[in-house]
């Protein structure tokens, strides 16, 4: 690596967000996103799977899904963003690709993961 | 750049988060050495705050009534769109991206001003013109030829890797020795970056030239990339000289217009910069003040740079009218 790139990767370490939880492909995570609603600032949560992550330094993406109403709904997070208010690691699951994209294939209990029992940090499990 | 061994140095030095800010005071420190350097006394009386650097440079050269005239033009400042600021020779150093103060994410190109020094000042009375020759940089004794040495170890300056000229107006010279900072830019204004873009090698009409090329199916043969006819028969009975055709693309000078500065980095000599910057990570580029944008668009500008040493990292104040706004 260049000295060039050192110094660009020094520049993005500096806004990246170090309190995040360790976020990883399988979670089932409950993502804060503050959004604003006429002077009202509020934190509107989503709740899903992960079935990708994008590891790009500072442009970081995470794509959640989860099912609503039987319609498979998908968010794309760019995790070091400022709206991204808090993440909760929810339950962390077993799995052996780096991309669950076949959950898109599934429904219902075929989309279950096999669960990974660990003790994560409290302050993962319990964001504000 | 990336092979001297004086750049790596003083880019490792970089690294060391921000130097803990002492380097702002970099900027006296250099001024005070290169006037012991020179023995300048322009700069002396410039540095005890008694006139502008543009007053005393037109002084030095003789010309009294010159020197009120410039004294003018530093009043109406760049407002009077009559001024022109000299530029910055930088390193494209690569690419990020931050959000702004309304959370829209803002891509962003990293240049470092690397010791970017006054080499010769260029005056109507013995070029012709008035110009600021930059050189930024550094190379060892042994890797310069001999004219190019003799003209920096003339100005009193160390050796620059590169060398460039900015054409200003007479109320922006500088003294020889003056080292030009990020803090030359101010956040919020716009510049016009100028750079070697990135070689593409031979290139065919689509690519180079955008044509539209050939359909794909009907009876096509061989020919879905072609040019298709370069012009018409017997008469002219020629094919017309700077006809588009296939060749060699890229690797040429080119300007990218109207890049709004983002943030200035003084500590670490960095700007940040809206945008793509044409050219590789490692290459010079020329940085210098919009000439498309008018005042009334960008933030007051200092002239002829920012004198005292900044030691702030300043960003680009909040854009008005909501990015997110609901139209109706």
């Amino acid at each position: 690596m260049t000295k060039l790139q050192q110094l660009v990767q020094t520049i993005q370490s500096e806004i990246v967000k170090t309190e995040l939880p360790d976020i990883r492909v399988g979670d089932l995570v409950r993502i804060g996103v503050s959004i604003q609603e006429g002077n009202k600032q509020r934190v509107q949560p989503f709740e899903g799977t992960v079935i990708a992550k994008h590891q790009a330094g500072v442009n970081t993406t995470v794509t959640v899904r989860k099912t609503l109403q039987g319609v498979g709904v998908e968010r794309v997070f760019p995790v070091y963003a400022p709206c991204i208010a808090n993440v909760q690691i929810l339950r962390r699951a077993q799995v052996s690709r780096s991309k669950l994209y076949y959950l898109r294939n599934r429904t219902g209990k075929a989309t279950r993961l096999k669960e990974k029992f660990e003790t994560l940090p409290n302050v993962w499990v319990n964001q504000k | 750049m990336l092979r001297a061994g004086g750049s790596l140095a003083r880019l490792a030095g970089l690294l060391d988060a921000a130097a803990a800010s002492t380097s702002g005071r970099g900027l006296l420190e250099g001024a005070a050495a290169a006037a012991a350097v020179r023995g300048s006394s322009i700069w002396q009386q410039a540095a005890a705050g008694q006139r502008s650097y543009a007053q005393l440079a037109l002084a030095e050269a003789g010309s009294g009534g010159a020197a009120a005239a410039a004294a003018a033009a530093l009043q109406q400042s760049i407002l009077g769109g009559s001024t022109r600021r000299t530029g910055l020779v930088a390193v494209k150093v690569g690419m990020t991206q931050e959000w702004d103060a309304w959370g829209v994410r803002v891509p962003l190109t990293v240049l470092w001003v690397d010791d970017c020094q006054v080499v010769q000042v260029k005056t109507d009375e013995r070029e012709g013109y008035t110009a600021l020759q930059l050189g930024a940089g550094a190379k060892r004794p042994k890797q310069l030829r001999g004219s190019l040495r003799g003209h920096f170890e003339a100005a009193g300056v160390p050796l620059k890797r590169k060398v460039a000229e900015f054409r200003v107006t007479p109320d922006a010279l500088l003294p020889v020795g003056h080292e030009l900072r990020a803090s030359h830019f101010v956040a919020g204004q716009f510049v016009d970056v100028a750079g070697t873009s990135i070689g593409k090698g031979f290139q065919g009409v689509m690519k180079r030239w955008g044509f539209a090329g050939q359909p794909a199916s009907h009876g096509n043969s061989l020919a879905h990339r072609a040019a298709g006819s370069t012009g018409a028969c017997q008469d002219p009975g020629k094919v017309f000289k700077g006809k588009k055709m296939p060749g060699r693309m890229g690797g040429e000078r080119v300007t990218v217009q109207n890049c709004k500065v983002f943030r200035v980095d003084p500590v670490r000599n960095l700007l940040y910069v809206q945008g793509q910057v044409p050219g590789h990570k490692g290459n010079w580029v020329l940085v210098k003040d919009s000439v498309k944008k008018s005042a009334a668009q960008q933030p007051p500008l200092p002239v002829p740079t920012l004198l005292e040493a900044a030691a702030e990292v300043t960003v680009a104040p909040k854009s008005e009218g909501d990015p997110y706004a609901y139209r109706e």
